[in-house]
This record gives structure tokens, C-alpha cells and sequence, in this order.
């Protein structure tokens, strides 16, 4: 019906504008028009033109360098936390909800305890606590992430385990962790990717957040965050050095939020 | 009583004697360019009860909801529906509001999710009143107690603060019928109210939806695929068959004359005959025995002191299966006949008491143990939908148990043997590249006792295999176990709260109740002399069709 091709639309709109940054990250690791980091103070402050898409910044870097740059960065950093939060999360998750009990309360209170400190509060803690830095923005981050995939692993889990089929292969003489594996989390993988994908952009969100306070990726290495931290004392002079960093933010954020949506319905669909 | 302050159907005038509350006229409906209501036309008077009779996909629970104008989205409709002479079809949603609770009342299957669980059930029934009339919360609660009292549920028995998740099924279902009667509406429609509640619950549901009728001069209808139920509280009936109603008759009539095919193998079906008297087995070797079994679950914690007693849902249960025997495991839910089934399969660890599978004493301790138990004993579960993992192709879920071996057979074999077991069920061996979710309810059955045969076992446990099933399927499968039992020679423990259908297929019964067994011996005798006076009350609340019920 029009409704479900609508959101059919949206959903390839959404992997689009994704893949086409994770293309753009990529493709920044080999090459970029300009080096992100030469500076030029004479070509300074430029508006976009046919030498500098984007224009310059007020070093005289290029812009749309500096933002394939950032996209490495952003998408790295984001990609590699929700790794970490799946990585973890999944399999307390799965063994929450397999053995029930202490097991159980320990790594669901676990999980409150880390809920229960405000993320990005905690995520400048510990930057600033292990030194500011990508590699440490992705631990911040990525801690924050494991609670999240073994709260919902735990709930669909769960539910699965009432299921009829969880008996069968027991009486099969298969063992809880082997259903864990062999039916419950294959049943699971569309909830995964939607909340991988929703990780996926508050990721973006948070290492744009911590790089803007100083405490994600290093200079030189071009970040979004420090870029619009840098174009805020500009703006006067050239707004639209913080629009392009903040549109960036705000494009992919979006896809990955359309993309989000658009698995859900699908997920719904087997029964 | 208070809830007498509410006027019968207020705002339409009493209908003349004789005019029918509802009549359907050529109703039609197509969702999706398939017809699923063909030409129905129905009518059904004050204070009577009509049944409406189908396998499921047959288009009962259509007319249902079509009577509601509640069908799904993209439906097409055409004909007309009128209550007490006011057409419904073609009413605006405002409109059809008004209508539904106040006039038309509705009780679906699953008492469970027809009820919010975070609302105490005095709002609930007085949520209905407060829809629909100006009245204070006051008097909407005196009302909502009226229609509980009404529903036999006294202020003594379930208090309105109580939540529908602290009730039994059965009074779940009516708290379900006290909303859909609060307003004393002049139709009530129930949708397999009883699918779901085991024998004593239904027949109290049933004598309720008499009573409804008769005493308040309403119409009502019973949709179900049971004709057995059917023919015991409705006045006339109305078979459907792909969307047509194909044979319309009074209840009367039924045991007499000659009727539709289709109303006759409906009929043969929900007749099941009792099972012939097979040879005693008693004197072969026993493939199973259980003695003095207690399974204990820990209490609800009250104190921070004390520790709680446990539950006891399985009492000293003793009984044994002989090579070739079907045994029937009948009690009402919460009986214990699931805990006893999940200890006897070695999923929970007994607290005493022990399991012999052909003579040997199993404990879930030892791993060999455990693996000869495994491969002796396989079930074929309740849910035709929930029993298989939609993922996995027929042929890996049929090769599942092969874990169970310490040495599962190679790829070729076992795509041989999965074809095998397809057959012997009545599949073909090309379904094993299929998924579940493109088999019906009764294949789907199928499949899982395929699951249960192709480790060979000498033992099959059911636990509701059949519940599930519309008649006609059922009887299949019947026929199906029969079979098998005889060709593959094995011993089946057949768990159900149907007795009609233990009757069918058992040769020993063995009653259950309170975790203990109440009462055991040959089908024939349980059943044609029961001792125990829950097996009486069991056997009264089982409707059978021709007999007196109710």
C-alpha cells in the first residue's frame, strides 16, 4: 500500500545519504582534493569556488577536505562504539536471559549503574580521565552502547524463550547456550540492526559533542566538532564555516535514522 | 440491582415482537480481490443464540467483525447489515461509535488481551458506561459491580481493584462478558469465548450466554468451530464454508435428517468415536515409569525472614507407559500435567521421586543418562505456530534431536531419513527445503511429529497436541496418531484438558488434580464409571453432541 512504499522511499533515501558518507569516509583514508591539514594563510576565509568547493577555513585548510576527513573520523569512531556495545552487550544479553536468576541480576543492575550516570557527563569523565583522543572517545562511547544492545538482546530474548521452539531443541538435549546462539539470536538480528543503527548516529551525535568540548580526536586530525567549535568564534565573519560540519552532523544522523525506520516494519512482518 | 438503572438499549426503541434484532442481508466482502464473505445473510430474533459454524479461514469471525464495520483496512463490503431496523452499513464512525458497546457487545477468544492489564477491572467495566452515558463515576461503578455480580463474579469473590493478571482464565472471560453486557446491549457476539478455557470454565461461560439470552430477551452469536459447543447452547445454527453460509438449521434438527456435506463431516469430525478396545498391554515391558515424583516450585517470598513453603505442582505422581500403549493425562489447567511433562522430559530436576525409560533409572545427572532419555522420548508440542523457529528450513528443524546422538548421522542420511519421517506423517519430502510460515496449522502439526519420529523413539509425549486445531484438522491428526502408533508400534502419553479427545485415542487415562493423580484405569471404565468426584464433574462439563449438557 502507499503508506508502506512511502516509508520504502524513505528507507532508500535514508541508506543513500549512508552510504554515500561511509563511501566519502572511505574514500578520505586514500584520498582527499587537498590535504586536510596544509595551511595556507593567504587562501584564507575563501567562499566556495571551483578551487575550494567548499571554500577555506581561516588557516586556509579546505573545507570539503577537512569534511571527508571528519567523516573518517565521525563514522570510525561511531562504527567502532557500536562494535564495542554489540560485541559486549549481546552476549550479556544472551546470557541474562538463558540463565535467568543471579546471573541476571548482576548484569541487568550492571547495566543500571551505567544507565544511571547522564552518558555524555560520563563520557567526558572519562575522556578527561584517560586523556582526550579518538581512541578514547570510542571506549567513552562504546561503554555507553553495551547496556543499550543487552537491555533489548535480554527483552527479545525473552520473549523468544517462551516460544515453543526453545523447548523443542531443549528436548533435543541442546544446551541453553547453544539455543542462545542457534535460534535466539538469528531471531534477533532485525532488532540489532534497527538499535545498531539508531547507536550508529547518537554515536555521531556524541563524538561530534566531545571533539566540539576538546576531548575527541587530536589536532591535526580534521573533526566535525572542532570544526564547528572553531567556526563559533567566525560566524560573524563566515557563517557558512559552521554550516558545512553541522549539515554533515545532521545528513547523516538523519540517513541513519530513516534507515532505522525503515527496517522496522520489516522486522514485524514474520509474525 | 443497581446496574437496573440503565435502560435495555435505550436510544432504539424496543423492536415488535418477532422482528429479528439483526438481520444481514447479501453481505459481501473482499479484502485484498479475494472474497471473503459470499452472499451471507443471516437474522437472529430476541433471546436467541445463534451458532455460527466453520473450519478456520471459513469467514465466521468476518461476519463477526463485519457486524462490528470493524474489518480490516481496504475491505470492500456490500449488502446491509441492520440492527433493530437501523442500517449499520454505511453508518459514519461517529455514529458507529454509539453503536458498538452501547448496542452490539463483543467477547473475544483470549480473555488475556481482550483485558488491559494495568487497568483494575471496575474501571474497566465501568470504562464502558462512561463511554456511553452521562452518569458519575459513582454510578458507573455501581454499574460495572452489577454487571460482574450478573457475571457471577460477587464483590466477595473479585473486588473491583482486582487486575485482570490475578484472575483465572475463566473469570477473566467474565469480566470480558461483564463489559460487553454492561449496557445491556440488545446483541452480544462472542468469538470462541470458550477456545481457550478448559471444561468447567466453558461450561460456566456457556450457561452464562443462556442465561443472557434468555432472561433479557437478547440476541446472541456463538462463533466457534466446535460443534459440540455449538450444539449445546444455541437455538439455530448457520454452517459457513469459504465465506457462504451453506446450510442454516435448527439445533434440533441436527442428530435428525440429512444435512450439508459439509455440515456432515463438521458433524462426524466433532463425533469423535471412542477409541476401539485394543489388546491389554499391561503385561508388555513398560517404556516408561514414573514413581512418587515431586516437582517443587519455590514460593512467592512474603517475609524477609522466613523462607517461603514451596509448590508442590507435582504431588507423588506415579504412572507407567507400556511398549505400544497410548496413555491420556487429563486434569484442568494448573492441574500440574505441564510440570509433570517438563520433569518427565528432564527440562526441570525432580525434588524426589524416579524415572525409568526402558528399565533404566535416569538421572539428569549423567550425561549418557540423559542422551538415552533424549532419544527415548520426543514431544510434539501445544502451538502449530510458536513450535518451530521461522528461520530454519523443515529438513534442519525435522533433524534437530539428531543433537541428541553422540554420533548424528551424515548429511546424506539424514536428508533420507528427514524425507522418511515427511512421508510417514503425510508430507512430502520436497516440503523439507520449505519454511514454516508456509504450512497451514495442521501441517505445521505434522511437521512436528515428524520432529518426534525421526529419532525413533519408543515414547511420543503430547501436550495439547490437538488444542490448537479447528475439528476437521483435528480429526486428522487423530487418525494420523492412530496409525502411527499401530505401524511404528509406539507409546504415546498423551497430555489433554479435551476428554473428548482422550476418549478417542487413549487405552488407560489417568486423572489429574492438584498435583496428584485422583483417579486411573482403561478409557472405558474412567469414562463409563468414573469413582472420583472430580472425574464426574470433569466428564459432566465436557459437551458432547446428542447429550444432555449444561
Amino acid at each position: 500500500m502507499s503508506r508502506g512504499r512511502a516509508r520504502g522511499v524513505a528507507f532508500t533515501v535514508g541508506a543513500a545519504i549512508t552510504l554515500a558518507f561511509i563511501a566519502v569516509a572511505l574514500l578520505a583514508t586514500f584520498w582527499t582534493p587537498c590535504d586536510p591539514t596544509a595551511i595556507s594563510i593567504v587562501d584564507k576565509l575563501q567562499l566556495p569556488g571551483r578551487h575550494h568547493w567548499f571554500g577555506t577555513d581561516q588557516l586556509g585548510r579546505d573545507t570539503l577536505s577537512l569534511i571527508m576527513a571528519g567523516a573518517r573520523n565521525t563514522v570510525g569512531v561511531a562504527f567502532v562504539s557500536v562494535i564495542i556495545g554489540l560485541s559486549v552487550g549481546v552476549p550479556l544479553g544472551l546470557i541474562a536471559a538463558a540463565r535467568r536468576g543471579l546471573t541476571d541480576e548482576i548484569v541487568m543492575r550492571g547495566n543500571d549503574l551505567i544507565f544511571a550516570f547522564p552518558s555524555l557527563l560520563l563520557a567526558i569523565l572519562i575522556t578527561a580521565v584517560l586523556g582526550p583522543g579518538a581512541v578514547n572517545a570510542i571506549i567513552a562511547i562504546g561503554v555507553f552502547n553495551i547496556p543499550v544492545f543487552a537491555r533489548v538482546v535480554r527483552a527479545g530474548a525473552l520473549t523468544l524463550w517462551t516460544r515453543d521452539y526453545t523447548l523443542a531443541a531443549q528436548v533435543a538435549g541442546k544446551s541453553r547456550a547453544r539455543i542462545s546462539v542457534e535460534h535466539i539470536l538469528p531471531n534477533l538480528a532485525g532488532v540489532l540492526i534497527v538499535q545498531g543503527t539508531i547507536q550508529f548516529s547518537l554515536g555521531v551525535i556524541a563524538e561530534a559533542g566531545l571533539s566540539y568540548v576538546g576531548l575527541g580526536a587530536q589536532p591535526p586530525t580534521p573533526s566535525w566538532g572542532r570544526m564547528l567549535n572553531e567556526a563559533q568564534s567566525l560566524t560573524a565573519l563566515d557563517p557558512l564555516l559552521a554550516l558545512f560540519p553541522g549539515f554533515a552532523v545532521v545528513l547523516l544522523v538523519l540517513g541513519l535514522n530513516l534507515v532505522g525506520d525503515g527496517f522496522r516494519p520489516r522486522q514485524g512482518a514474520d509474525r | 440491582m443497581s446496574a437496573d438503572a440503565i435502560p435495555p438499549s435505550a436510544a432504539i426503541p424496543p423492536s415488535a415482537a418477532g422482528t429479528p434484532i439483526l438481520s444481514i442481508e447479501s453481505l459481501c466482502v473482499t479484502l485484498q480481490s479475494a472474497r471473503v464473505l459470499d452472499q451471507v445473510s443471516l437474522s437472529v430474533s430476541p433471546g436467541e443464540i445463534l451458532g455460527l459454524v466453520g473450519a478456520s479461514g471459513s469467514g465466521k469471525s468476518m461476519t463477526a467483525l463485519s457486524i462490528m464495520q470493524l474489518l480490516p483496512a481496504g475491505a470492500r463490503t456490500s449488502g446491509a447489515v441492520r440492527l433493530q431496523g437501523r442500517l449499520l452499513t454505511g453508518m459514519s464512525e461517529p455514529e458507529l461509535r454509539g453503536v458498538r458497546g452501547r448496542h452490539i457487545g463483543m467477547v473475544f477468544q483470549e480473555p488475556m488481551t481482550a483485558l488491559n492489564p494495568l487497568m483494575r477491572i471496575g474501571d474497566q467495566v465501568a470504562e464502558t458506561v462512561k463511554l456511553h452515558l452521562p452518569v458519575s463515576a459513582a454510578q458507573a461503578a455501581e454499574a460495572a459491580r452489577g454487571a460482574l455480580d450478573r457475571v457471577g463474579l460477587s464483590a466477595a469473590d473479585v473486588a473491583l481493584d482486582r487486575y485482570s493478571y490475578e484472575l483465572s482464565g475463566g473469570q477473566r472471560q467474565r469480566v470480558a462478558i461483564a463489559m460487553a453486557t454492561v449496557l445491556r446491549p440488545s446483541l452480544l457476539i462472542a468469538d470462541e469465548p470458550t477456545t481457550a478455557l478448559d471444561a468447567r470454565a466453558q461450561a460456566q461461560i456457556l450457561r452464562l450466554l443462556q442465561e443472557f439470552a434468555r432472561s433479557h430477551a437478547q440476541a446472541v452469536i456463538l462463533v466457534s468451530h466446535d460443534l459440540a459447543v455449538i450444539s449445546q447452547v444455541t437455538d439455530r445454527i448457520a454452517v459457513m464454508e469459504g465465506g457462504k453460509i451453506v446450510e442454516q438449521l435448527s439445533s434440533r434438527d441436527l442428530m435428525r435428517g440429512v444435512h450439508h456435506p459439509y455440515t456432515e463431516a463438521l458433524l462426524a469430525a466433532a463425533r469423535l468415536a471412542p477409541k476401539r478396545a485394543s489388546p491389554d498391554r499391561r503385561d508388555s515391558a513398560p517404556v516408561l515409569e514414573v514413581r512418587g515424583l515431586v516437582r517443587e516450585y519455590p514460593g512467592r517470598r512474603r517475609s524477609l525472614w522466613r523462607r517461603p513453603p514451596p509448590f508442590r505442582a507435582v504431588d507423588g505422581v506415579s504412572l507407567t507407559v507400556h511398549a505400544g500403549e497410548t496413555i491420556g493425562l487429563v486434569g484442568e489447567s494448573g492441574s500440574g500435567k505441564s510440570s509433570l511433562l517438563r520433569t518427565i522430559l528432564a527440562l526441570d530436576q525432580p525434588q524426589s521421586g524416579e524415572i525409568r525409560v526402558l528399565g533404566e533409572r535416569f538421572s539428569m545427572a549423567s550425561r549418557g543418562s540423559l542422551s538415552r532419555l533424549r532419544r527415548s522420548i520426543q514431544v510434539v508440542l501445544q502451538d502449530p505456530y510458536g513450535s518451530f523457529d521461522p528461520l530454519w528450513p523443515v529438513e534442519r528443524l525435522v533433524a534437530e534431536p539428531y543433537h541428541a546422538l553422540d554420533v548424528p548421522p551424515g548429511a546424506a542420511e539424514r536428508r533420507v531419513n528427514v524425507a522418511t519421517a515427511l512421508e510417514q506423517v503425510g508430507l512430502s519430502p520436497a516440503d523439507a527445503r520449505r519454511y514454516p510460515h508456509e504450512f497451514s496449522g495442521g501441517q505445521r502439526q505434522r511437521i512436528a511429529i515428524a520432529r518426534a519420529l525421526i529419532l525413533k523413539p519408543s515414547v511420543i509425549a503430547f501436550d495439547e497436541a490437538v488444542s490448537a486445531l479447528d475439528v476437521l484438522v483435528r480429526a486428522q491428526i487423530l487418525e494420523l496418531l492412530a496409525e502411527l502408533a499401530q505401524r511404528l508400534r509406539l507409546a504415546y502419553l498423551f497430555v489433554s484438558h479435551d476428554l473428548n479427545v482422550v476418549e478417542s485415542i487413549a487405552d488407560r487415562v489417568y486423572v489429574m488434580q492438584r498435583g496428584r493423580i485422583v483417579e486411573e484405569g482403561p478409557t472405558e471404565t474412567v469414562f463409563g464409571s468414573p469413582q472420583h468426584a472430580y472425574t464426574k464433574e470433569l466428564l459432566a462439563a465436557t459437551p458432547r453432541i446428542g447429550e444432555p449438557y449444561l
